[in-house]
């Protein structure tokens, strides 16, 4: 499998607090990376700066490189084309103030999709693969927001699905669902591996070995270590990194 | 022990915090309700004494024998027409640049001297935005004493507003809501205009409906910008009374009209007086009455 996304000595500043500092691994193609470490170690921040939406936030500085298909994306002009390639589920759900059509066609639309045809399939496809179609299907046009916490995430998952990416970036996806709706997403993700790279920010350590292929553990905004997932967790180099993996310490 | 009988009897504490929160609750209500007095006793006092002269021809008819006899049409037109002109030269810039200032400024020193400059406009003192009025519009820029200088002095001392109740509008939108769109590749003029905007109109429209209080009640910077107490026009057909004011004569607004009417003409009929201060005050709520059902029509479709 060839790298998809790497990371060269990447190091990032919020004003004066340092965030990431020199983070350096690779992610390959088709696989699930998992990231998991405590609140505040740069988890999120890793994942904003693979789609450069770190940019938005006032005051960021990004050192190092970031390459994405062996491109610098801190080079790209076009940050748009990124960031549809990159499908991202934040921890809370937020459902768009529009019908539940309208949230999943909204990706779409921003790329010049106007066709109704093609619009109904993408809409239909992504809800079905987020496990939300037979619960909506017959109420499209209800407003998104009105779904319950558990529905408006995998409606974010559905559009995060709808641009079609090769990599979907899920930040806590299971933080406001319940352990069933968890394990039908789970289901769905390990289907989607073969299409797309998948990065799986988690607190549920268990939830990282049962879905990873590789986990990188962060603390403190650096990253302790990184390799394949039993290793980490049966072997692990740095005896922090299994005590945490283990439960012992969070 | 007594306590272990009832657990669920107040303590003193408790008492105190059920009598204090009533006497609040109270003490509040009587301020809210104060509130209301002047506001019903004004607009009595106000109808009460006008009664005499408000009719379809007193609105209708203009002004003669210095304001002593007639009607009120004049410068109730052309206290529209001020409103009309300052708006459509205030709106664009204050949305703008209020929609500027909270999504793409950068925190640094110049966005500072924009805040600032905004703040400190708001405090001038509405005989300064006069002043400045006479010196940039009338003498400066050449334009002489007329319908749009007085617009543009009307527009300059209500851009703070705008800007204001535009930047609170649209900070007021979850910033969750933009990055769900940026994540998703949409570019943030697209997230301003699909979902930023159409969430916040209602507050911005807030904006718009102070500044046309504020632009029809004020009578200092027209005062020396364009108001006249009486003007000249050619009143001969209906075109001619709906548009008495080329953008370059000097015009009669109601707030100018009163001040003439009320302190500088000896004679004058009390209920003119009145008549005029009623026009005004009733314009001013039916513009506002406008703008609140519009306002509630799209606060309702506000989805979340």
């Amino acid at each position: 499998m060839s790298v998809h996304i790497e990371f060269n000595n990447v190091t990032v500043r919020y004003g004066q607090d340092i965030a990431l500092d020199d983070i350096d691994l690779e992610i390959k193609e088709k696989e699930v990376f998992s990231i998991v470490g405590p609140a505040n170690s740069g988890k999120t921040t890793f994942l904003k700066c693979i789609n450069r939406t770190i940019d938005l936030i006032t005051g960021t500085k990004v050192d190092g490189k970031i390459l994405v298909s062996g491109e610098d994306v801190n080079e790209m002009n076009n940050v748009y084309a990124l960031r549809r390639r990159i499908g991202m589920v934040f921890p809370l759900p937020v459902g768009l103030p529009m019908s539940i059509y309208d949230n999943v066609a909204y990706g779409p639309r921003r790329q010049g999709i106007s066709g109704k045809a093609e619009l109904d399939e993408i809409v239909e496809r992504c809800l079905k693969q987020s496990v939300l179609w037979d619960e909506v299907k017959d109420r499209l046009q209800m407003l998104g927001t009105k779904l319950s916490g558990g529905q408006q995430q995998r409606l974010t998952l559905a559009r995060a699905l709808s641009l079609d990416p090769e990599i979907l970036c899920l930040d806590e996806f299971s933080i406001a669902i319940d352990p069933v709706t968890t394990m039908k997403i789970e289901e769905v993700l390990s289907g989607l591996k073969d299409e797309m790279t998948i990065i799986l920010v988690t607190n549920l350590t268990q939830q990282a070995r049962r879905m990873a292929d590789h986990i990188a553990f962060f603390n403190a905004s650096e990253l302790v270590e990184w390799g394949e997932t039993e290793k980490l967790f049966e072997n692990p180099d740095k005896e922090i990194t299994g005590r945490y993996l283990n439960g012992e310490f969070g | 022990m007594e306590a272990a009988s009832n657990p669920f009897k107040p303590s003193a504490v408790e008492k105190r915090k059920t009598r204090v929160e009533s006497i609040v609750k109270w003490l509040m209500f009587g301020m809210a309700i104060l509130l209301i007095i002047p506001v019903f006793g004004i607009l009595f006092h106000l109808f009460h004494k006008a009664a005499p002269v408000l009719s379809w021809d007193y609105i209708w008819e203009s002004p003669t024998n210095r304001g002593k006899e007639g009607g009120i049409w004049l410068p109730l037109i052309g206290t529209f027409y001020l409103v009309l002109v300052s708006l459509v030269i205030v709106a664009p810039v204050g949305i703008l640049a209020g929609i500027y200032i909270n999504e793409y400024a950068p925190n640094n020193w110049f966005t500072r001297v924009i805040n600032m400059a905004v703040t400190s406009l708001a405090g001038v003192p509405s005989i300064v935005h006069a002043l400045f009025g006479v010196g940039a519009f009338v003498l400066t820029l050449n334009m002489g004493a007329c319908l749009l200088s007085a617009a543009c002095t009307i527009a300059v001392m209500t851009i703070p507003v705008i800007v204001t109740a535009t930047r609170e509008a649209l900070a007021a939108v979850p910033m969750a809501f933009r990055e769900a769109c940026w994540n998703m590749g949409a570019s943030k003029w697209q997230t301003i205009r699909t979902i930023v905007l159409p969430n916040s109109i209602s507050g911005i429209l807030t904006g718009v409906i102070l500044e046309i209080s504020r632009a029809a009640g004020e009578t200092a910077p027209i005062l020396f910008t364009g108001a006249a107490a009486s003007v000249a026009v050619r009143m001969n057909s209906l075109g001619d009374k709906l548009m008495p004011y080329e953008l370059d004569d000097r015009f009669m607004a109601l707030s100018y009209h009163l001040h003439v009417v009320a302190e500088k003409i000896h004679g004058m009929p009390e209920e003119m007086k009145y008549g005029t201060a009623a026009v005004l005050i009733a314009l001013i709520l039916l513009i506002n009455s406008f703008s609140i059902t519009l306002r509630i029509f799209l606060r309702s479709r506000k989805k979340w």
